[in-house]
């Protein structure tokens, strides 16, 4: 079937952008102006028309639906195309865009190059989630970095120069690794074709016997080694314990859109394609790295939770948070079991919001202050009762306290993870004490108390317009912690389906391994 | 005799228009005729770009064998004469002001260009070093064009003794496949060599060719020359060295490989990866350090050339097609970025140094925009144009079960995105300290510099069809 909705989602944003570069001129009041409407007025058409994605799409179909196609260089397609997986990460972009957006009203320095760059970046991050081709997938993936490098490096702080090279050549370095695993299923398997097509990569089977690298035997041979070049990008990208330096970097010098946009949407493409790639196409390699990453994502958790603890920038406490909270979503993956897998994807869905909520929270002080110090901050709550209320709101999200979107996610990744390892689950959990003790000590910190600063006594409360923004986050918060099915019940034949596939795949690889032993 | 001469019709226009251009010059007018002289040249040099890259579809030998006229060979001529003509287009006005456009500059380039044509389709050795010989002679001169300048003068003496001290190598490796072949036509070394006397001598003699023509495209380690003379010869100059040189250098690589050595292929091929994983890091990390762009881009064509001899290393036909498609588009790139570099001015004089390009955006944001594109692009960041070049490259090399050399290229490439983002840091994210460049209003200039970006997105659609062409090229060479 002949259908362009989803191309035409994502290509908007990069029209829109494209207008402004072309016919906006100059940099006045009007022009500035025009570019922001422009920017807003376009992310929201992009979020209404993904409502008619979201409404066609038919949850109890597993396969790939409104797959648009077209063939391309080299061999490869151009295809498109959403499934339970991928669907609410589309919807997710497009929801938070506008409110980045309308985050954005009070920049001054070149705002049409900064709309622009927005812009592209939505059209960049809503093709990482919907393209059914490898090399189509790597190209929205990494092009990603060009406007997120500009973003932090233009509009960002004092130290964004640092910030913004090692975010590039961080997240590139993994990246160049995946392409050459990309370029090598290519060759094996023949096709770039993820899948919804007759010969996907998703149903081929790339070898797993074990193998001989320079003296080492590699257990699930192929299979292992693209999973690890895989991993190396998207271990970098979650971002992983212990490759995620650049991200408490990033957020901090990044402007305040640049941290939501990074926190709610950049993250979730590592996990995306743990879920997409890592998973499905490399079982074995899953299950033979898989106990490892289970490791590292429980030490994830306790360390930078204890990390977080003494923290004195509030953006960078709020980061190490997110590598925490992402240190659930791999947990939650590597259980591969359908618990495991449906908390992952929650998880990441629910702090895409509260996390973007977290960073917006800091830009309204930060916007009033210019600090980003704990220090200078306290007893906000008696000049800035409504934000006081928005705050306590979103650290409990954070938190996960039972009633907001945050609980379901670590709760579901806990008990997945204890059906696989005790030890783990156990260890995690204690992760969660920290993240209630380093969340609860920000608030008391900044908003409780009495207000002695000199500097604070002229604070004003949120403006209309921050109200606004915060208004559709904490709807979404509370809808989805109080009926989580909204979510559960779309990503659930897909994580059924990929579950089932995954033990499959899994038991004829055993199978096979324990024939070949008995027959020698 | 006659289908022969029909054969090499384009470059005997070339070289009969060469040497007119020439009497012309000394007897009538001398450099008041290098302006119209040299739009002429680039017009004919479009002209016949157009009449080659239209021709038959055959592979026709002339000469006894001696020049071939097949696909492969009317690829290359095509992109490098249309790379010569974009640089000459783009030298004029800094010719002009500088007071070196002199009538021989567009009669010396177009020699060379002659040159270009003889390597890309020679069948002999002979042929093969007599249109290497006679590109190389044009280039000498052409590299110390500023004569009262020391560095001009000294790129100009640094290329020529290597490049002759390269040429004996080659001359000594050709005469070595002669001894042991009996034959110097490519095709009677490869008819020798399938009958079984592929000789020590023989190897020896194929090591010292790679050699000879390593230099030429500035693979490491005979790369040493290629700094200084980027550095010190006049821009466009320097340009026109990044641009078709290297596209006829690298096909008669390919030409030469294939076509003489196809017998031994697991020999020559890790040679080349081993020019290649070299090429590849010393570009990437050594031009780190640089300060002048003009080193910064030498040390970038190395790394390129690097990528490009990944194609070659494959040995296969889809091998050399990468590497053709690889080419188009570094030339593609390298045009954008020289017709950037030639606009660098302050008070009218040229500008190298990187950090004059602190804010730029602020002054020249269409501009900067475009050298950005083109930035990332030769970073090899997608989803610009370059990028696609490198996934050609590693798919042949994968192809051809090298492994270990797309690792290193990708280790390489990571490496190597630094110093392009760095140009990117400098014109957008700098403090606005410095005085701005000059508003360098040449037209012609920046719609170069604008077409090359646009060409890197828009690109990415279709390649222009240089895909098909490209695979037709290589289908013809590699039976």
């Amino acid at each position: 079937m002949e259908n362009n909705l989803l191309s035409i989602v994502t290509f908007m944003p990069a029209f829109a952008a494209l207008i402004l570069a072309v016919f906006l001129r100059g940099e006045d009041e009007a022009a500035q102006r025009n570019a922001k409407w422009l920017a807003l007025i376009t992310t929201t058409v992009t979020f209404i028309v993904s409502i008619f994605v979201f409404i066609e799409f038919d949850p109890a179909n597993t396969d790939f639906q409104m797959v648009d196609e077209a063939a391309w260089l080299l061999g490869l397609t151009y295809r498109m195309g959403v499934d339970g997986i991928s669907i609410l990460f589309v919807m997710l972009t497009t929801f938070m865009m506008p409110l980045v957006i309308a985050a954005s009203w009070d920049v001054k320095t070149r705002v049409k190059e900064y709309m622009i760059a927005f812009l592209v970046l939505e059209t960049l991050m809503l093709g990482v989630f919907m393209a059914l081709d490898l090399v189509l997938f790597y190209v929205f993936f990494e092009a990603s970095l060009i406007p997120m490098f500009l973003i932090i490096g233009i509009w960002g702080g004092a130290n964004r120069i640092y910030a913004s090279f090692k975010f590039f050549l961080y997240t590139f370095f993994g990246s160049v690794l995946m392409l050459v695993a990309m370029v090598a299923m290519f060759s094996d398997a023949g096709t770039t074709c993820i899948g919804g097509c007759d010969v996907s990569l998703l149903t081929h089977n790339f070898g797993s016997e074990t193998i001989d690298v320079f003296g080492f035997q590699i257990i699930g041979g192929v299979q292992t080694l693209m999973f690890i070049a895989f991993f190396a990008s998207f271990a970098v990208k979650m971002p992983m314990w212990p490759v995620h330096t650049w991200l408490p970097d990033a957020h901090v010098q990044a402007p305040t859109a640049g941290s939501v946009v990074l926190a709610a949407i950049l993250l979730k493409m590592g996990g995306y394609g743990f879920l997409r790639f890592s998973l499905p196409m490399f079982p074995m390699g899953a299950e033979v790295v898989g106990p490892l990453i289970l490791w590292l994502s429980a030490i994830a958790i306790v360390y930078t939770s204890l990390v977080a603890l003494v923290q004195e920038d509030m953006k960078k406490l709020i980061a190490y948070s997110s590598v925490a909270h992402m240190g659930f979503v791999t947990m939650g993956i590597f259980s591969t079991n359908q618990q495991g897998l449906d908390g992952a994807i929650f998880q990441m869905i629910s702090h895409g919001f509260i996390s973007g909520a977290l960073f917006l929270s800091v830009g309204v002080i930060y916007d009033r202050m210019h600090t980003r110090d704990i220090d200078a901050y306290g007893g906000l709550v008696n000049r800035m009762p409504v934000y006081a209320m928005l705050f306590m709101f979103f650290t409990m999200a954070n938190v996960g306290l039972p009633g907001t979107s945050g609980f379901i996610g670590e709760f579901l990744t806990l008990m997945a993870v204890f059906q696989v390892n005790t030890w783990v689950a156990a260890v995690a959990t204690t992760g969660v004490i920290f993240s209630a003790a380093y969340a609860l000590w920000l608030y008391r910190r900044v908003v409780m108390g009495d207000l002695i600063k000199e500097s604070l006594k002229m604070i004003s409360d949120m403006t209309a317009r921050e109200k606004w923004i915060f208004a559709p986050l904490v709807a979404m918060t509370l809808l989805l912690g109080i009926y989580p099915a909204a979510v559960l019940d779309i990503i659930g034949p897909s994580v059924t389906a990929l579950v089932d596939q995954y033990d499959t795949a899994v038991a004829a690889t055993d199978a096979a391994m324990q024939t070949a032993e008995a027959q020698n | 005799m006659n289908h022969d001469i029909s054969q090499i019709l384009p470059e005997i226009i070339l070289a009969g228009f060469a040497l007119a251009g020439l009497l012309f010059g000394a007897y009538f007018g001398k450099d008041a005729v290098a302006r119209p002289l040299l739009w002429l040249t680039a017009a004919l040099m479009v002209v016949l770009a157009g009449v080659v890259g239209t021709s038959t579809d055959m592979t026709v030998e002339a000469f006894n064998g001696m020049f071939v006229n097949d696909g492969f060979a009317r690829f290359a001529k095509v992109a490098l004469l249309l790379s010569a003509a974009a640089v000459l287009i783009m030298s004029e006005n800094y010719m002009l002001t500088r007071g070196l456009l002199r009538f021989e500059y567009p009669v010396l380039v177009a020699l060379s260009a002659v040159g270009m044509m003889m390597m890309v389709s020679a069948g002999d050795l002979m042929a093969l070093y007599m249109g290497l010989e006679l590109q190389s002679l044009a280039l000498y001169v052409v590299a110390s064009l500023r004569r009262d300048s020391v560095k001009s003068t000294e790129a100009g003496l640094k290329y020529f003794v290597l490049g002759a001290l390269s040429s004996g190598m080659l001359l000594y490796g050709a005469s070595l496949v002669y001894g042991y072949a009996g034959t110097t036509l490519f095709s009677g070394v490869i008819i020798t060599a399938q009958a079984g006397q592929t000789s020590l001598g023989m190897l020896f003699g194929i090591v010292f060719l790679i050699s000879g023509l390593a230099f030429k495209v500035s693979a490491v380690p005979f790369h040493m020359w290629t700094p200084d003379v980027y550095e010190g010869s006049p821009t466009p100059v320097t340009a026109f060295f990044a641009t078709a040189p290297k596209v006829a250098a690298m096909a008669l690589f390919a030409r030469v490989l294939h076509d003489a050595f196809g017998f031994a292929v697991s020999d020559w091929s890790q040679i080349i990866a081993l020019l290649s994983v070299l090429s590849m890091f010393l570009g990437a990390i050594a031009a780190i350090g640089q300060t002048n762009i003009k080193r910064l881009m030498a040390y970038s064509s190395i790394a390129h050339m690097g990528y490009a001899l990944m194609g070659l290393a494959a040995g296969t036909a889809f091998g050399v097609q990468a590497m053709l498609v690889y080419m188009a588009i570094y030339v593609t790139m390298n045009v954008g970025v020289f017709a950037f570099i030639l606009l660098m001015e302050k008070d009218g004089q040229p500008v190298v140094e990187i950090s004059a390009l602190n804010m730029y955006s602020k002054h020249h944001p269409g501009r900067a925009a475009a050298l950005l594109v083109l930035m990332f692009s030769l970073a090899g960041v997608p989803p610009f144009l370059g990028f696609f070049g490198k996934l050609y490259v590693w798919r042949a090399a994968l192809d051809g079960g090298m492994i270990w050399l797309v690792v290193a290229s990708a280790v390489a490439s990571a490496i190597g995105a630094f110093y392009y983002l760095r140009i990117v840091f400098l014109m957008y994210f700098g403090a606005d300290k410095s005085a701005a460049l000059d508003r360098n209003r040449s037209g012609v200039l920046s719609g170069f510099l604008v077409a090359s970006a646009v060409i890197m997105v828009i690109g990415i659609v279709n390649m222009f069809g240089v895909e098909g062409a490209a695979a037709l090229a290589a289908q013809a060479l590699v039976e």
